[in-house]
């Protein structure tokens, strides 16, 4: 069991470690158009030429051919490691322009395919992930201490304020959510800047979904407020606050934990929804969901399969996070039997 | 009875506090359904201060809610600015094909996954048990917009089954058994995907009950009695493991109006969902409130029936003590 949440956890970290590095990652600018390479196939990679083998792999030129692209034999370029590039910001602060992979000039290499404006693939799935899961984490950052604030205050001071909470708690519980939050989205201005609408609809998702955790650190809190140690804590003439916070708080937080790992993926399959439909952050700004949103068109759904890419890359973080909530909660509850 | 009333007036003020929090939010957005007119040199502001009064949008937000209400009570809710035609019969032509899509994969959902659910839980934490059990994790994490695209995809490239709307282009000139024909067809698609979607979270805790039930004593007794597997199951294990199975039947019912909205959009099936999107786009103030409300109040119908049900079937709730949950 610790083993495989233990692998779990590293495959997290890899993840949002890839996603941090995103701009030395990524070989392209993911704004960066090329209207002559619209929907090009994923590169390939080619060791072998007329003159034999080769250690270094090289890819060659495309030209638009009568059945999508071909490949032009007479110009080939050599892929680098460490190349310079277009300019980035490395975790938003240390200007550079190194690349981990590149190829020689004028050559172009898309190891995901490009979309409809030539845009690589590859380098917006990276940048999209950003978003996403930045998305994702950020509203459930949100929904958690809210959740948690009111719900220890509910199971803490009892009587009419755990009354009032946990009325509330039953309404945003009904609430149709995914109707409620295309509802509370009519009411925003459609159009924003990329920077506004993400963090308005981290906040609306995240505030939404206070409901469930204040319930379950209500119930935590009741029984932790019985508690001897509790009990004397206060006998000593700790505040409300202190006690809170020092001993009430820490019981909460192995809770707090498993229920992160269930609604990040369920928060960021949120975001990717919203801008799915439009109604999220806008382009060119990639995102998981305004990319996958040209999939709507049946006739790109059927030729263009690389553009899934970004459905793969949101599977493959669901199901870390869901197996890893799996592990987390089957844990929770042994420990309370 | 009383438990029941007591739920029932419950629902009712939900449903209120529901209504409350969308006109609250309808005050504190800023944008509005006038906004792109505004835009519009060819539209002078009086022409839209004298809509917005046609619409009552000038009026203080508790006049507002107070004449909504008045209205709802009788079935009204509202007008549509973007559609220029009263909300209730909008929404009620699309809701019946919501309601006929859904039925239709919650009952292949239920039919498929408990006896499912019962047939893992006696393989007992088998090799097979594990198996099975961890494909369903991963089945379950997948987020929906992704199971939708997928399947969506494998679809229209092997053309395998009709994509999109509910019905062909010629559908006048049908008999009423071709038509429900065509019907189905077209329905196929999304009733897979909903059942994909949400089959994997029933087995789940149907196996999860069984199992819990299977190694009580009382089964244990029944088997060296010699009762048949199969009696035991039916006559002696379900009914007792059946109180989380009821309460996951309520949740499915609470969600027949409001759990296909991502996929009747992506399949182009003619449902609420599409509508409330669009209306969302268009910020049609009036049909989204009304959209939400329609959709809670069939959740909440939904958690009252489980609760009835609960009550039937579980004398522990009658003799009291059940508010407690």
């Amino acid at each position: 069991m610790n083993r495989k949440a233990s692998i779990l956890i590293l495959a997290l970290a890899a993840l949002h470690l890839a996603l941090l590095f995103t701009g030395f990652l990524a070989p392209c600018d993911p704004i960066a158009q090329d209207r002559d390479l619209p929907y090009a196939p994923p590169t390939r990679l080619h060791f072998r030429d007329t003159s034999g083998w080769h250690l270094r792999p090289f890819v060659y030129a495309l030209q638009p051919g009568p059945d999508g692209y071909i490949e032009d034999r007479s110009q080939s370029f050599l892929v680098r490691l460490m190349v310079r590039g277009n300019k980035y910001k490395l975790l938003g602060l240390v200007p550079l322009d190194w690349h981990l992979i590149g190829v020689d000039q004028p050559g172009k290499i898309a190891l995901l395919g490009t979309d409809e404006f030539g845009r690589d693939e590859f380098s917006r799935v990276l940048y999209g992930g950003q978003i996403s899961v930045a998305a994702g984490i950020l509203a459930t950052l949100v929904a958690l201490t809210a959740g948690a604030t009111f719900g220890v205050v509910a199971g803490y001071y009892g009587w009419i304020v755990d009354e009032a909470l946990m009325g509330a708690t039953e309404l945003f519980l009904c609430l149709p959510w995914l109707y409620f939050l295309l509802g509370v989205r009519a009411f925003l201005p459609l159009h924003l800047s990329a920077t506004r609408t993400f963090f308005l609809l981290t906040a609306v998702i995240g505030l939404i979904g206070w409901a469930r955790p204040a319930r379950l650190v209500r119930g935590i809190v009741l029984t932790a407020r019985t508690r001897n140690y509790v009990l004397a804590a206060k006998g000593f003439g700790g505040s409300d606050s202190y006690v809170m916070r020092r001993h009430i708080l820490p019981e909460v937080m192995s809770v707090l934990v498993a229920q992160a790992a269930l609604l990040v993926p369920r928060y960021i399959a949120a975001e990717v929804t919203l801008s799915f439909f439009g109604l999220g952050v806008n382009e060119p700004t990639a995102s998981w969901g305004n990319m996958l949103s040209v999939l709507q068109r049946y006739s790109v759904l059927v030729s263009y399969q690389w553009l899934l890419a970004p459905a793969v890359a949101l599977v493959i973080t669901s199901v870390i996070y869901g197996l890893l909530a799996d592990a987390l909660l089957s844990r929770l509850e042994f420990q309370s039997t | 009875m009383k438990y029941l009333a007591l739920r029932l007036i419950r629902a009712v003020l939900l449903l209120l506090g529901v209504s409350v929090l969308c006109f609250l939010f309808t005050e504190m957005a800023p944008g509005s359904f006038f906004d792109e007119m505004r835009l519009n040199p060819q539209v002078s502001p009086d022409t839209i201060a004298s809509l917005r009064s046609r619409y009552g949008l000038d009026q203080p937000l508790v006049v507002r809610y107070g004449r909504w209400v008045h209205s709802a009570l009788r079935a009204d809710f509202g007008y549509s600015i973007a559609y220029n035609s009263p909300v209730a019969p909008l929404l009620w032509t699309r809701a019946k094909n919501t309601l006929l899509l859904n039925t239709a994969a919650m009952v292949l959902t239920w039919l498929i996954s408990v006896p499912l659910g019962v047939w893992i839980a006696t393989l007992r934490r088998s090799a097979w048990d594990r198996a099975i059990d961890g494909l369903n994790s991963i089945l379950i994490s997948l987020p929906e917009i992704v199971v939708a695209v997928a399947v969506l995809a494998i679809v229209v490239r092997w053309r395998v089954l009709p994509v999109g709307g509910m019905s062909s282009v010629d559908q006048d000139a049908l008999s009423h058994w071709a038509r429900a024909r065509e019907i189905a067809t077209r329905m196929l698609l999304p009733v897979m995907i909903l059942t994909l979607v949400e089959a994997g979270i029933i087995v789940r805790h149907v196996r999860a009950a069984v199992l819990e039930i299977l190694d009580a004593p009382f089964v244990q007794a029944g088997r060296a009695l010699g009762i048949s597997n199969v009696r035991l199951m039916l006559r002696h294990v379900l009914p007792v493991a059946a109180n989380p199975i009821i309460s996951l039947f309520g949740l499915s019912l609470a969600g027949l109006l409001s759990g296909s909205l991502l996929i009747e959009a992506i399949c182009g099936w003619p449902g609420l969902g599409p509508l409330i999107l669009d209306a969302t786009l268009a910020r049609d103030l009036y049909l989204v409130i009304g959209g939400i409300m329609l959709s809670t109040l069939f959740m909440l119908g939904g958690n009252l029936i489980a609760d009835a049900m609960l009550l039937a079937c579980d004398p522990r709730i009658r003799t009291g003590r059940a508010d407690e949950s």
